[in-house]
């Protein structure tokens, strides 16, 4: 029971490699930095894996673990503890955020390798796994809000990494201030959330969800406006529609920043913390749609920009927009454990894909453009075969991680408590995008005629400390989804059964049935839920079942992206131009990003420029604070230069004063005296 | 024998005092200022005195002992200043003594 009685040891150690590699690190050589760095996250991960042993040993009743170490704010009934909580969605998420950055920290040692800063990457990179691991642990909102915050620093320290580049700057900005504007929401929310339940620690609310708040109760229409709150802080940090804009920008980051913040794990936040607050969002039906519906809509419109995009980070980035699309569509349907599972797989194959696209960077010496490269697959066979297998996975091609966690969704989406066709038609024409831009990135990068001059370019494949974790990712992005694997030939998804306690402990009992049907479909026998399932709607034999997921329309729709891609980029290369030449106007629109960035220049951050400029600055500041400041001292001047007359120099004149000052005081103490009397 | 009011000598005192407010006011040599000030003093002493005796008590004789020696010091201090000015200005009008301003 060590690690469980000191969680702190898990999200101090990360502090403490910042710190130390932070302050000291200039002068320590790059073996030194290393160690601190990638040590620290190796402890941590260690230490995750003991909990997991100890957890294992807990009873059921114990979960979710709290842990309180002390107390941070009292004001009034207003009360924060610094304290911690293990349950099963803790586990899964700070499985994924060790391990994933543990991988990412090595790699780093080799992308690296020859930049200025070295200790400052690291720092940062160790602060923001602190950060992350503090988000995932915390046991109420407001410490939830810390790590939400920190991560959000870290993203915009490690976006604009490259300082001296004006782009890497901007988009460090970019990113900083658009997830504010959904901060703003988040913060209100957990004011509101505050002043409906009389306290911010997870439990306390979720329990008064069951049984009702000591003094009131909680109207629905409550529920949806925090819900929907905290649902604009998701969006904002996970990139949602209309607030996604700062993903693509923020690759300006050094290419392990992006594999690990920008797509494994802070951009999941939103995820995890929609999936943390479930008891609340299973009461606001109408929170869970729009959480559906943006999900949607951001997983097929963030594929439709993916497909002609030519940086090759870009198609990576509008991807995991897409991807993150799903997640919230999978949460808002209701299938919480579907989203957390997209979740996990997406971390594995995303991560993967972003770190072998650092290794095509690498060996094109830091070209990110897909039409100068070509001819790649046998120069650097590893980094190939690696993002082979992640384009696989996020294809959903049967078998690989990617298509078990999304198949789930759709069918979610398609079938689940609160199933929507139209939402699923979404999902499915995205998945097929999805399908189409990956593999076009692939027979574009690796396959066909090399179209970079190769006297220029000198290919190389990457050192193993950046190939070793490509590898680790590789296999994870293969065999991470079979623990739900079994539950299509008519066995457990054991995946779905180990999160089950987080989200049907606390479940409405109006959506219990629809929870009893889903646990019974994904065949959880005996579970707790204690409510007469309705009649099972034909339950399908497993083999049906097998069959059934096989051909089913993902699948399809993945393979149809497979062979158009295919037939674009390597069997007639010249169709792509000759499509983008007779469908010019929609080509050109899906070219320039739908003109989102331009339309929000001109509607918001034009005339904020102009009041700014024009109201606040000249008008506020000039007229207003710096008139108040200038006029006291024009004030105390002009008295001044007045008084000093006084001081003529004249003898005569100062006796003249002294006999006037005489007299007045006198007046004075006359007029007192008789007014006492 | 009556006895003079004490607002007789409460009068010649204030005509004293405005007296010597006035010269030391319009006049110019400072010999004669010192004298005013001089003046005044001794026109307080006196009104000092008329209180001391009309209420019978020693208070206001002793303010007027106090006052005469510091008077005495006045005149020493005051009197070695105006011979060292003279000394470095050859002058005693006051209106030519304006170093001292802003």
């Amino acid at each position: 029971m060590f690690i469980l009685d000191h969680l702190w040891i898990i999200i101090a150690l990360p502090l403490l490699g910042a710190a130390i590699n932070g302050l000291l690190g200039k002068n320590f050589s790059k073996p030194i930095v290393n160690s601190v760095g990638i040590g620290s996250i190796a402890l941590a991960f260690l230490a995750f894996a003991e909990l997991v042993r100890e957890f294992a040993q807990l009873p059921a009743e114990q979960i979710p673990w709290v842990k309180t170490y002390f107390t941070w704010i009292t004001a009034g009934q207003f009360k924060v503890d610094f304290s911690l909580q293990v349950d099963q969605l803790t586990i899964i998420m700070l499985g994924v955020v060790t391990f994933v950055s543990l991988l990412v920290h090595i790699y780093s040692t080799g992308y690296m390798a020859h930049e200025e800063g070295y200790y400052r990457f690291f720092s940062y990179l160790n602060l923001f796994v602190f950060f992350m691991l503090t988000l995932v642990l915390a046991a109420n909102v407001v410490l939830m809000f810390v790590g939400w915050e920190g991560v959000g620093l870290c993203s915009y320290l490690l976006v604009g990494f490259w300082f001296l580049k004006q782009s890497a700057i901007s988009a460090g900005k970019k990113a900083f201030i658009t997830t504010r504007i959904g901060d703003f929401g988040f913060t209100i929310g957990i004011l509101l959330l505050f002043w409906t339940f009389k306290s911010v620690d997870f439990g306390v609310i979720f329990k008064q969800l069951v049984s009702g708040p000591p003094d009131a109760v909680v109207s629905t229409s409550v529920l949806t406006t925090i819900c929907l709150l905290l649902f604009v802080g998701a969006v904002g940090k996970s990139a949602q529609l209309p607030l996604y804009v700062w993903l693509p920008d923020a690759m300006e980051g050094p290419t392990p920043v992006s594999a690990l913040i920008h797509a494994a794990t802070m951009v999941t936040a939103g995820v995890y913390m929609v999936a943390r607050m479930n008891p609340l969002f299973s009461r606001a039906p109408i929170a869970m749609f729009v959480v559906a519906l943006i999900g949607a809509l951001t997983a097929f419109y963030a594929a439709t920009i993916g497909l002609v995009q030519t940086d090759i980070k870009k198609v990576l980035a509008y991807s995991t927009v897409s991807q993150l699309g799903y997640m919230f569509l999978g949460l808002g349907v209701g299938a919480y454990a579907s989203g957390v599972f997209h979740l996990m797989t997406h971390a594995f194959f995303k991560g993967l894909l972003f770190l072998s696209a650092g290794s095509v960077i690498h060996a094109m010496g830091g070209d990110q453009e897909m039409p100068h490269m070509g001819g790649l697959r046998s120069k650097i066979p590893i980094t190939f075969w690696c993002m082979f297998i992640a384009t696989f996975a996020i294809a959903g091609i049967p078998g690989f991680a990617g298509f078990f966690s999304k198949d789930e969704i759709l069918e979610a989406a398609r079938s689940g408590p609160n199933a929507n066709i139209w939402l699923w038609l979404l999902g499915l024409i995205g998945a097929g995008f999805t399908s189409f831009y990956m593999f076009r990135l692939i027979f574009l990068t690796f396959f066909g005629e090399p179209r970079y001059d190769e006297h220029k370019v000198h290919v190389h494949e990457s050192p193993y400390n950046m190939t070793v974790p490509l590898i680790c990712l590789a296999i994870l992005s293969t065999v991470g989804g079979w623990v739900a694997a079994p539950h299509l030939v008519g066995g457990t998804d054991y995946f779905e059964k180990f999160l089950h306690p987080v989200f049907a402990t606390y479940a409405p009992a109006s959506s219990l049935d629809g929870l009893k049907q889903s646990l019974e479909a994904a065949g959880i026998a005996g579970s707790q839920v204690s409510v007469v399932a309705p009649p099972a709607e034909a339950a399908e034999a497993p083999g049906m079942m097998l069959l059934h997921a096989l051909t089913g329309w993902p699948v399809l729709i993945a393979l149809a992206g497979l062979v158009l891609a295919w037939w674009f980029y390597i069997k007639s290369p010249q169709t792509p131009k000759k499509l983008a030449e007779s469908l010019r106007g929609p080509y050109t629109l899906v070219l320039h990003k739908y003109y989102v960035d331009e339309f929000y220049n001109a509607v918001i951050i034009q005339p904020l420029l102009w009041i700014s400029t024009n109201v606040l600055w000249h008008v506020v500041d000039e007229g207003v604070i710096d008139g108040t400041v200038n006029g006291v001292a024009r004030v105390s001047r002009d008295t001044g230069s007045e008084l000093r007359e006084i001081q003529s120099g004249n003898a005569r004149s100062y006796a003249t004063w002294v006999v006037i000052g005489a007299v007045g005081v006198t007046v004075l103490m006359l007029g007192l005296w008789g007014m006492v009397r | 024998m009556s006895i003079v009011p004490i607002s007789y000598y409460l009068v010649l005192s204030a005509i004293l005092f405005g007296l010597g407010i006035v010269a030391f006011v319009f006049k110019r040599n400072i010999i004669t200022i010192f004298m005013a000030i001089e003046l005044m003093l001794n026109a307080v002493n006196l009104a000092f005195v008329a209180f001391a005796r009309a209420h019978d008590q020693l208070d206001g004789l002793v303010f007027v002992f106090f006052v005469i020696v510091v008077a005495a010091a006045e005149s020493a201090v005051g009197l070695a200043i105006i011979i060292t000015l003279y000394q470095n200005r050859q002058t005693l009008n006051i209106e030519r003594i304006n170093l001292l301003k802003f």
